[in-house]
């Protein structure tokens, strides 16, 4: 029987568990999403209130002091961080919950060792596998946010030999799992928990910054199932519950982002996809064929007469924070009567629905917003096209060129409308390093220049135009 | 295998069946959102380093129960905070506009 302390913390426990089933459920929904969040934020509220009566705790201190920090750092950045930087952001706050998986492991597998009470065999699996996976989760958020935060090169990073080195350490934290499990003591976990933070890291570097959608997706999976180990290791039902829900979103968000690149999430994993090799064949093929370069006042012009324009934003948009002038700038087209839609690829920019965030900041109403299903269609009858700062989204070769590495990827048919202006900082890549045939249409014209700069320079052009 | 245990797969297992069934129609404008907000969820494993660093008896436990509060706080607090100034965006549509239909 339960005490009624124990009781109260169980029942607090499984009404926080409903709060945050309800939270999710509206969290999927525009109108409720942020009730929804809020729902979610109640319910662990109460469970952290809850856990804090536990028996088990003697001591506030150090809760107390750790949780004020913590709430300031991660308070301070969410309300200060850009819109822009916010793949980052979730990469961050991801890996920090990794990190206290495999802390929590690590810590409680410690202090039964000190007790001298026997660990099970599924108690000590249990943390093996939630330390492992928490450090994984959190090198490999880390190394993520490096590269969206570009203080690492956003491609991929190989070297001799990498897939032999990698399965040696996956190897290396296999074995050191198994020792722990048979009977093995701290010793074995430290090295264990060395050894997936060096996986975490060695899993992400060889991935391109414009696979950071699937990426991200899976870390938010990885650091959702060690929450619910870490619940195996202290017999908490709360986190077993609360992380596969983690657990399954990201699960169903990775497939998602692999099916709408129609790659397999292997695929991303390990292809290296944009590494080297792809860049030189491409380089060579691209120097015989021209580029036709206009202007923002042209670009004026031929925005201002036609119909209907449909804008097609990537993560160069991002990088520009050019979300609220490009909305500026469709304002103004509309006033003059000019139908303006965007069309939103699923793997546009570097996290899901990325694009739609950004535009959302500046206002931009949902009905604008168009996926790709709805859009594609609609190509043929759209007099302008303009492209701002995305690349492989709109690249004909993955729907035309059995030989191009990106063949097969669903993209927005843009070359089907009638005029494309593509806005671009200069003739370089997209991540998957591989030359695009959009650029060298004979009914596309290159912008070339910061997107925000051109497109204030475009919108100044349209007052006289 | 202790029934601890047992009942741990039990809720595991029925956890991943209303996780895909909650979440298995998201549409796209709330892909972001709704993965700040799970992630902010998983910080509930916060609760875990509060039962160590309250129960902390040796300077070692207390700096590894200490560092795993600190995260698991940023990790919970950023994340609700900044997935709610996301949604707030959302939210802010002109009056009057097709978008403000539900599209539930």
């Amino acid at each position: 029987m339960l005490d009624l302390r124990a009781s109260v913390i169980a029942l607090s426990y499984i009404v926080a568990a409903v709060l945050f089933i309800f939270g999710l459920k509206q969290l999927s929904s525009p109108a409720t999403a942020r009730a929804g969040n809020r729902l979610a934020a109640i319910g662990m509220l109460l469970a952290l209130v809850a856990t804090l009566i536990d028996r088990q705790i003697v001591s506030y201190w150090t809760i107390a002091i750790g949780t004020l920090v913590g709430a300031v750092i991660g308070i301070y950045f969410a309300r200060t961080v850009q819109m822009t930087a916010m793949p980052q952001m979730v990469a961050l706050f991801n890996g920090m919950g990794g990190a206290t998986a495999a802390l929590v492991s690590v810590a409680e597998f410690i202090r039964l060792t000190r007790l001298g009470e026997p660990i099970g065999a599924g108690e000590a699996t249990s943390i093996v596998l939630g330390c492992a996976i928490g450090a994984v989760s959190f090198t490999g958020s880390i190394i993520a946010f490096g590269k969206l935060q570009e203080i690492l090169s956003g491609k991929p990073l190989q070297f001799p030999l990498q897939r032999f080195v990698n399965a040696l350490i996956l190897l290396a934290v296999f074995a050191l799992g198994v020792m722990v499990v048979m009977g093995g003591g701290p010793p074995e976990l430290w090295m264990l928990f060395g050894a997936a933070l060096v996986l975490g890291a060695m899993f992400v570097l060889p991935i391109g910054g414009g696979d950071m959608p699937v990426v991200i997706s899976i870390l938010n999976s990885l650091t959702g199932l060690a929450a619910a180990l870490t619940g195996f290791v202290l017999h908490n039902q709360m986190l077993v519950v609360a992380g596969v829900l983690v657990g399954a979103s990201g699960t169903l968000l990775t497939l998602l982002m692999s099916t709408a690149m129609n790659r397999s999430v292997a695929n991303v994993l390990f292809g290296a996809f944009g590494a080297a090799g792809n860049n030189t064949a491409a380089a060579a093929s691209g120097v015989v064929r021209t580029v036709r370069q206009t202007t923002p006042e042209d670009t004026a012009i031929a925005l201002a007469y036609a119909r209907s324009v449909v804008i097609v934003p990537g993560y160069g948009l991002a990088v520009a924070e050019a979300q609220h002038t490009v909305r500026e700038l469709a304002t103004d087209l509309e006033k003059r009567g000019v139908n303006v839609k965007y069309a939103i690829h699923p793997v546009a920019g570097r996290m899901p629905g990325h694009m739609n965030v950004l535009l959302a900041e500046a206002n931009v109403p949902y009905d604008q917003l168009l996926e790709m299903d709805q859009v594609n269609g609609e190509f043929p009858q759209t007099d302008v096209v303009l492209v701002v700062g995305a690349n492989d989204v709109v690249n004909p070769a993955a729907r035309d060129d059995p030989s191009s590495p990106i063949y097969g990827m669903p993209i927005l048919d843009v070359d089907r409308a009638r005029n494309i202006i593509v806005l671009k900082r200069s003739m370089g890549h997209g991540f998957a390093g591989i030359d695009n045939a959009l650029f060298y249409h004979e009914k596309t014209r290159m912008l070339f220049g910061d997107a925000r700069q051109s497109l204030t320079q475009v919108g100044q052009a349209l007052k006289t135009a | 295998m202790s029934p601890e245990l047992v009942l741990g797969i039990y809720v595991f297992i029925m956890a991943i069946f209303v996780g895909f069934e909650v979440i298995s129609r998201v549409p796209s404008v709330l892909h972001t959102p709704l993965m700040s907000g799970t992630n902010a969820i998983h910080g509930i494993v916060i609760l875990g380093a509060f039962l160590i660093a309250g129960a902390a008896d040796t300077p070692l436990l207390h700096a590894l129960g200490f560092i795993a509060v600190v995260f698991g706080a940023a990790n919970v607090f950023g994340g609700f905070v900044v997935t709610d100034r996301m949604l707030e965006m959302f939210k802010k549509r002109e009056p009057g506009t097709d978008g403000d239909k539900k599209d539930a």
